[in-house]
């Protein structure tokens, strides 16, 4: 039984960087809101799993923050920010998606061999997985440096802490209680930050190209 | 080899050959129910290919002998194709002759002569036409041979009998690296066989048309046996799908039961199959020509993540 | 020659006078500098049966021991050696079998009143034929160097055959040019091979062991030299411009033989000289034959001229052949010896289903040409049916070109294929998840390839004739049907008979990575590398398969239904008037591939503005390598030049200054 649990958490996974590349490849910035609700859900599911294969209670606890936080709250805010913006249906130009695309196979394959190492410290039974988070982890990164715009650099930022925090189930069974729950403020917190910070630039530039920014450095 | 491989063989063309058509229509028919039509009912293909068989060729003026040789060679490699692809049998005597790597290669032969067929009359569809067949081409074999790869590094085998064997003698459920290969499996079959997203096969507007203007010089029994090979590639690519990620029920050698009772298990599997593709087409719009690169473009990298997810993740039941 | 050496060495004897036997006709020939009749007819047709012995001579040879001879020819005290191994047998065999369809196909094809004299021509072209087997044979430097050097110059004078066109005297200069620096690095090759023994002969090299930096060098001074011979990727530039540039037998042996004594050259160095291999040349012949192999179909994609469009297919071609070496080495590397023979297996029988296939598009594109005197793909279409000979032996060629089943093209891409799926057992983790995903980069050249094949067949041979001159064009005549057909079978025979094959590669194999694929695993009929549970592929059955459906399809359809056909104008989708320009264009067919590999190209266009009277479109598609290296390198060449240059003043007094200073320097020197 296990072992078909953990073949679900496998899948899981590999839905996870299914989605960080759907995220990479994606123009709108409304679809990629859903994205990152769908990457939400998968690692609620996830965690959810790994609790019950690993039989740690607490991890139950975190899906449900998890839950949430960023099934929940996170995306109502955002979609509530880029309701007030006015860039719902914003439609961003990219550099050449398939070039992206492509870079994004070579991180991952860069990933996976960085994690093999790490991987077999672990005692997890999911520890296989931790590359795929790791890929995230860059994917999430890469979004956010191909980005010109500054809500999908957020939710590039977001995605890189789900990345983050599926690496941290997957090799350790979740992080302590304590750190878990910082982070989950600091998260929170950041975004508050954000939108305040995206609406001062939209103020300032009645845009939200950070190419504006650019102007702000010393000659 | 025994007879009963032979006689699995000849079932499974013959099968093939009876059942493409009505796959076709089934799928035509699911689409018109999705779209509240009555649709013209399952045995229409037959009846149009009939009539077709009936009628006279109307060969242009210009056209040369591989105009009239490449219906027949279509249908024999789409043929062909439906043989090699194990969907009721492991124990096929064709299957040594060609792998997966040659399948491909097969899809991709019958593709060359439908276009160069199309270009051989030199009008402003035809070699647009196959120009457009050629581009889908090239961007759909690298992803469906990676697809292949992916179960091949899995099962250690190109052999499809191998890989279905291997596939099938695991547990039930989902393995990550199948799940990802599956959808890009589902997009390039979709590409190459004429469907939605990518081409409309029931529209004759040039701006959108595929399939339909590599057709569009062939009448009579040529056009029925392009027609015929084209529900037969449909055809294959199901049972590709079915053979690669759901094969449970396929028979293994020297076992007529299991043999008998795999029949109405693929025409279930097909029907099954055949109401999601029309459901997936029914909810599709079709895109832009210029964007089937792109789409494309996805589903290879889907094959190649499935991969690397299927060499990090390692080889189930290992 | 000592009676001895014969007797020990039958067949390397027999190779060395059929070599001397083309220059015996080649010299005949400058006898003969006018007589056409006898330079076509009898000149040409006995170079064909010379190669043919060839074949028959170097076949036996494969399986036999090396055999060498020392000929006292050549500088006092600097005899040459041969040696005749199954390396080199094979590539005899190579070279005489294509060498066969084109010089019969060259009885037909030259022509009385084309610049050079046909004596001349003759000459020229059998001595290049036996440069380049000589050049297989050399088991020294200095032998090895000298046939290298005739090679190159024949190949150049033939370029030139048509030396009165400035566009061909530039594309000859270019290929003497980068055919020279390949041979410079060649040569320090060898020198640093011969680790300061002074003993250039190759048997003295294998017997140094080099240490791992020298070896190095040597690789990458081999794989430069050899590479600019075959066109890899920065150094294929001549490649587009001299292929095309010579006479249509002349392009087919330079594409199809020349580029092959450059591999032969690449494969001698790299596992027999060389003591042992690292791991990472071979990542790196890996990755420059892909990025070449995918260059060159990409460009051949967007060609509109048809010989150009073949040149960069053999582009393409040599990127795959090197590929396959390049994986080989890796494997070879890694001591994974089996898998390593599967690779270079591979490239083997590309290196001769290559050579068949490319000189039969080569030599159909030469009838073309003399039939309409076009060249570009807009001015041609429908041939197939003013030259229905021409046209079906070009349809063999094109679908071996795009890699179909069941002929040669397929069985080494599927060879290089399986070997690419072993690639996760290599114990590099970073390689073994990056080289099965660079499979696919294969196939997309593969699918590639069989895009530009049907671009190049379609256009040329299938549709409206785009000129109204073309409906009287004359199908080719005996001699060339002869050589075509010779061509065919080679491709047919690689195609349906692999078995048979790889049981003539499997001795190179052995010796070059000391393992061979066990052909007998499926008997004669069936090609099974590894285990028939692994994979396998009978190109008999497949193809009997193909023909019994199309044969039943047939007969079942004429007798349930009939064989009724009428004659019709074409349908159109019921336009009313139709004409030849209405056809895709060959530019038209590129578009896609243009516009998807756009970062690859260097484009200039120009489009028509919306008030255009006479609206015109044009595209010109160039090769960024020209602006990147080639170009900033000729600038710093000139400014070299142009600062040595003030060292010319025009007087003499000048002059004989610099040469007193020179003496009185070396004086000084000496005497120090």
């Amino acid at each position: 039984m296990s072992g078909l649990a953990l073949q679900f958490i496998n899948l899981l996974a590999a839905l996870l960087l299914l989605l960080a590349f759907a995220m990479l490849a994606q123009r709108r910035i409304l679809s990629l809101i859903h994205l990152y609700t769908m990457q939400g859900v998968v690692l609620v599911a996830a965690t959810a799993a790994m609790g019950y294969v690993s039989h740690q209670p607490h991890l139950y606890v975190s899906a449900g923050l998890t839950l949430a936080l960023k099934v929940f709250l996170i995306p109502w805010l955002l979609h509530r920010v880029i309701d007030r913006l006015n860039v719902r249906w914003d439609i961003e130009t990219l550099i050449n998606i398939p070039t992206t695309l492509i870079v994004g196979i070579v991180l991952v394959i860069f990933a996976f061999n960085l994690a093999q190492p790490i991987s077999e410290l672990s005692a997890s039974v999911a520890r296989g997985t931790l590359g795929i988070a790791l890929a995230c982890v860059l994917l999430s990164l890469m979004m956010m440096i191909t980005r010109s715009k500054a809500v999908p650099q957020v939710i590039g930022f977001l995605a890189l802490e789900n990345g983050l925090f599926f690496a941290a189930t997957a090799a350790t069974y979740g992080m302590p209680m304590v750190v878990e729950l910082g982070i989950a403020l600091d998260v929170l917190v950041g975004i508050l930050i954000l939108g305040v910070f995206l609406f001062q630039i939209r103020q300032q530039f009645d845009s939200l190209d950070i190419r504006h920014l650019e102007k702000l450095k010393d000659e | 080899m025994s007879a009963l491989g032979f006689a699995a063989q000849l079932l499974e063309i013959l099968a093939a050959l009876a059942l493409a058509p009505l796959f076709l229509g089934w799928v035509n028919q699911c689409r018109a129910w999705l779209q509240s039509r009555r649709g013209p009912g399952l045995l229409q293909p037959y009846r149009t290919l009939h009539k077709l068989f009936n009628k006279d060729s109307v060969l242009a003026e210009r056209a040369s002998p591989l105009f009239r040789a490449a219906p027949y060679l279509v249908f024999g490699c789409m043929t062909l194709a439906c043989g090699i692809v194990p969907t009721l049998s492991t124990e096929l005597p064709l299957s040594p002759a060609a792998d997966a790597i040659a399948l491909v290669g097969l899809f991709a032969l019958a593709r060359v002569f439908v276009s160069l067929a199309a270009m051989d009359i030199g009008t402003a569809f035809g070699s647009l036409g196959a120009r457009r067949e050629m581009l889908v081409g090239f961007l759909a074999e690298p992803a469906l041979l990676m697809v292949l790869f992916t179960t091949a590094l899995i099962s250690d085998s190109t052999s499809l009998t191998t890989i279905v064997r291997t596939l099938s003698a695991r547990e039930v459920g989902i393995q990550p690296s199948l799940a990802l290969a599956a959808v890009a499996l589902v997009m390039v079959a979709l590409a190459e066989n004429a469907r939605v997203p990518v081409d409309n096969p029931a529209t004759h507007l040039e701006l959108t048309m595929i399939h339909e203007a590599l057709v569009l010089e062939y009448s009579g029994r040529h056009l029925a046996l392009m027609e015929w090979a084209a529900a037969l590639k449909l055809f294959a690519y199901a049972c590709i799908g079915i053979a690669l990620f759901v094969p449970w029920g396929v028979a293994g050698a020297h076992a007529p039961l299991a043999l008998l009772a795999a029949l109405p298990l693929l025409l279930a599997k097909l029907a099954l199959g055949g109401f999601l593709l029309a459901l997936l087409e029914t909810l599709s719009a079709k895109m832009r020509i210029f964007r089937v690169p792109e789409f494309l473009g996805m589903a290879f990298m889907l094959a190649v993540i499935a991969m690397l997810v299927n060499l990090l993740l390692g080889a189930p039941g290992r | 020659m000592p009676g001895g050496q014969v007797s020990a060495a039958p067949q390397l004897a027999a190779a060395l006078a059929l070599a001397a036997a083309w220059i015996v006709l080649g010299v005949a020939g400058l006898a003969a500098l006018q007589r056409f009749v006898l330079v076509a007819r009898v000149l040409f047709p006995a170079g064909a049966a010379v190669a043919i012995a060839l074949v028959v001579v170097a076949l036996p040879a494969v399986w036999g021991t090396p055999q060498t001879a020392v000929l006292p020819i050549g500088l006092p005290g600097l005899p040459f050696h041969f040696r005749l191994d199954a390396l080199s047998a094979l590539f005899l065999m190579v070279i005489g079998g294509a060498a066969a369809g084109v010089s019969l196909f060259s009885a037909g094809y030259f022509r009385r009143a084309e610049g050079t004299p046909p004596g001349l021509l003759c000459f020229q072209y059998h001595v290049f034929l036996a440069a380049m087997a000589l050049v297989v044979l050399a088991d020294d430097a200095y032998a090895f160097m000298v046939m290298w050097e005739t090679m190159a110059l024949a190949s150049f004078f033939l370029v030139t055959a048509n030396h009165r066109s400035a566009e061909i005297r530039r594309a000859g200069y270019l290929y003497l040019l980068i055919a020279h620096l390949g041979a410079i690095a060649i040569l320090l090759c060898f020198g640093v091979l011969q680790a300061n023994t002074g003993d250039y002969s190759f048997a003295n090299m294998r017997l140094q062991n080099l240490p791992p930096f020298w070896a190095s060098i040597a690789f990458v001074l081999a794989l430069v030299g050899f590479g600019a011979k075959a066109g890899l990727v920065p150094l294929h530039v001549w490649l587009p411009e001299a292929h095309p540039a010579a006479p249509s037998p002349v392009s087919a042996l330079m594409s199809g033989v020349m580029l092959k004594t450059a591999v032969y050259g690449f494969l001698r160095v790299a596992y027999d000289l060389l003591p042992a291999q690292i791991w990472w040349w071979g990542v790196l012949v890996l990755a420059i034959g892909l990025v070449t192999a995918l260059f060159g179909v990409v460009f051949a994609a967007v060609q509109s001229d048809m010989k150009r469009l073949l040149a960069w297919s053999s582009v393409e071609n040599i990127g795959l052949i090197f590929a396959g070496i390049g994986l080989a080495l890796l494997f070879a590397a890694y001591g994974m010896d089996a898998v390593a023979a599967l690779a270079l297996t591979a490239a083997l029988y590309h290196v001769a289903s290559h050579a068949f296939f490319k000189s039969l598009l080569f030599i159909a594109t030469g009838a073309v040409l003399h039939a309409t005197s076009e060249r570009s793909l807009g001015r041609l279409g429908g041939l197939m049916r003013v030259m229905p000979w021409v046209g079906w032996a070009t349809l063999l060629g094109v679908l071996a070109s795009a890699g179909l089943p069941p002929l040669g093209g397929f069985v080494s891409e599927w060879l290089l294929l399986q070997s690419f799926l072993f690639t996760p057992h290599l114990p590099n983790s970073f390689l073994n998840m990056l080289v099965p995903a660079v499979a696919a980069l294969i196939a997309l050249v593969a699918a590639l390839a069989g895009y530009v094949m049907v671009k190049f067949y379609g256009v040329v041979f299938l549709g409206q004739h785009r000129e109204e001159k073309l409906a009287g064009a004359h199908d080719a005549g005996p001699w060339e049907r002869t050589g075509m057909l010779w061509l065919m079978a080679g491709c047919v025979a690689l195609g349906l008979l692999p078995a048979q094959g790889l049981d003539v590669l499997a001795p190179v194999t052995t010796m070059l990575v000391h393992a061979s694929l066990t052909t007998l695993a499926g008997g004669n009929w069936l090609l099974v590398p590894v285990s028939i549970e692994r994979a396998s592929y009978a190109p008999l059955f497949f193809l009997a398969g193909v023909a019994a459906s199309f044969a039943l399809a047939f007969f079942l359809v004429r007798r349930l239904y009939h064989g009724r056909v009428r004659r019709a104008p074409a349908w159109d989708c019921g336009h009313p008037w139709q004409n030849a320009r209405m056809q895709d264009t060959a530019e038209g067919f590129g578009q896609p591939v243009r516009q998807i590999f756009e970062p690859l190209f260097r484009m200039q266009r120009e489009l028509p503005t919306a008030f255009d009277a006479r609206p015109r479109y044009a595209v010109e598609v160039g090769d960024h390598f020209w602006h990147w290296l080639y170009l900033p390198a000729a600038r710093a060449v000139e400014a070299t030049a142009r600062f040595v240059g003030r060292l010319q003043q025009g007087r003499i007094a000048i002059y004989l200054l610099y040469s007193f200073a020179t003496v009185i320097a070396l004086l000084v020197w000496v005497t120090r």
